[in-house]
């Protein structure tokens, strides 16, 4: 099997799922809401936190055993930090146009739960290969939620895909409009409690 | 004057940092169980917001901007150092958080204690760095309107906390659809409040 070995695909696939970081383990939810009213942001956010987790995770799984364990906030937030200016001066160098639709929200990954969940939780206690699976698969499963909701949001909002117009005009023609809620706040947060209702419908001992 | 009561007022109405900016989600629901508590870390986190955003202005107009050192000499007109705004940043909000958390523990030990593992979590809160960001992107006039900004943002922060405190305290006597409950029914109701905070837009003084 070599490198991934069962263990190791639990680790990858688990938080596609069962383990999802945002609608199971709530974590990240902030920045989960904030991008998703059009499908491009949120592809490249999703990109973005997966970079982020998995070389955050890597760097402090080698730093594991070096870190006194009072400070490490302190470490985990530089480490974060540092990752976080990079992502940051890459997107505004590439993708100018996202990186403003993303605006403060490209800073946030530092405060993104996700972040420090994953460091506390796994990155601390396991090595760097480990580790980097972890990140791949939280950062997967993070990037999953944000793709479907900013697909309905867009799609339902603004009729477009990616900017495309993918409701044709004789669908308008017969009266179809496109419904305006779903760009607004608070429509991202309901459209989230649908994907926890399906999900936990389906996994019965997720439920309270 | 007038300006910095139309700060503080929008920063708690109109740009409410949970219902329009969903910052802070991550605490906001995980310690609404009950209003005590809530109340507690409202006020840990306006407070925290009022010290760092002046902090955090002063440093991003004097150290940080294209051109902010120039009270240093001539020579320094040209440096640029805003891609180190957000290591800057988040430095001084842990370095807050570690200070009012060592004051807590010593003057109030109760809360402390029922706010636990949250306290030393208010440095990851995004509301907080999420302050500091909207600050440095708003360019506020001067340090004054940086702070009324950051009370108003806390206290908006505080009171969607303690709001959603006392109905989840409700809550708990109704009977809700088995997959909903606890974060589904949540994320609802905080939808919901959204909704309604959203009358607020295009509030002017």
């Amino acid at each position: 099997m070599g490198l991934i070995s069962k263990k190791n695909k639990e680790v990858l696939t688990g938080p596609l799922n069962i383990n999802n970081p945002v609608i199971v383990q709530m974590l990240g939810i902030c920045s989960a809401l904030a991008v998703t009213s059009k499908l491009e942001p949120a592809i490249v956010m999703g990109l973005s936190v997966t970079a982020v987790v998995a070389f955050a995770n890597v760097i402090i799984s080698l730093l594991r055993n070096t870190i006194p364990n009072r400070i490490r906030i302190i470490v985990q937030l530089v480490v974060v930090a540092a990752l976080v200016t990079v992502v940051s001066e890459v997107l505004k160098a590439f993708a100018y146009d996202v990186n403003k639709q993303l605006s403060v929200f490209v800073g946030l990954i530092i405060t993104n739960c996700i972040l420090m969940g994953r460091l506390e939780a796994f990155a601390l206690g396991n090595g760097p290969w480990e580790s980097f699976l972890d990140g791949i698969g939280n950062g997967i499963g993070y990037a999953l939620i944000l793709i479907v909701v900013g697909f309905f949001r867009e799609l339902l909002g603004s009729g477009t895909l990616l900017g495309y117009q993918v409701i044709p005009q004789c669908v308008y023609d017969w009266g179809y409009v496109n419904n305006g809620l779903m760009i607004l706040p608070p429509m991202a947060l309901i459209t989230i409690a649908v994907i926890i209702w399906v999900h936990r419908a389906r996994n019965k001992d997720l439920q309270e | 004057m007038e300006q910095l009561l139309s700060t503080f007022v929008r920063s708690i109405f109109v740009d409410n940092m949970i219902f329009a900016y969903y910052l802070g989600m991550c605490s906001f629901l995980a310690v609404s169980k009950n209003v005590k508590t809530a109340m507690g870390l409202g006020v840990a986190v306006t407070f925290i917001l009022v010290c760092t955003l002046p902090i955090n202005y002063l440093l991003e107009n004097y150290v940080l901007k294209e051109g902010a050192l120039i009270w240093l000499g001539e020579e320094f007109a040209d440096v640029n150092l805003s891609f180190l705004a957000f290591i800057l940043f988040i430095a001084i909000i842990a370095s807050f958080t570690q200070l009012v958390e060592m004051f807590v523990e010593k003057f109030s030990p109760s809360l402390y204690a029922s706010l636990g593992i949250f306290l030393p979590l208010i440095a990851v809160n995004c509301a907080i760095l999420g302050g500091s960001l909207f600050m440095q992107q708003r360019a506020f006039e001067n340090v004054g309107v940086a702070t009324a900004y950051g009370l108003g943002s806390g206290l908006g922060w505080m009171l969607a906390i303690v709001g959603m405190a006392a109905i989840r305290e409700k809550l708990a006597y109704s009977n809700v659809p088995k997959p909903l409950r606890g974060l589904g029914i949540s994320f609802i109701i905080t939808g919901l409040m959204g909704m309604a905070f959203m009358c607020f837009s295009g509030l002017k003084i």
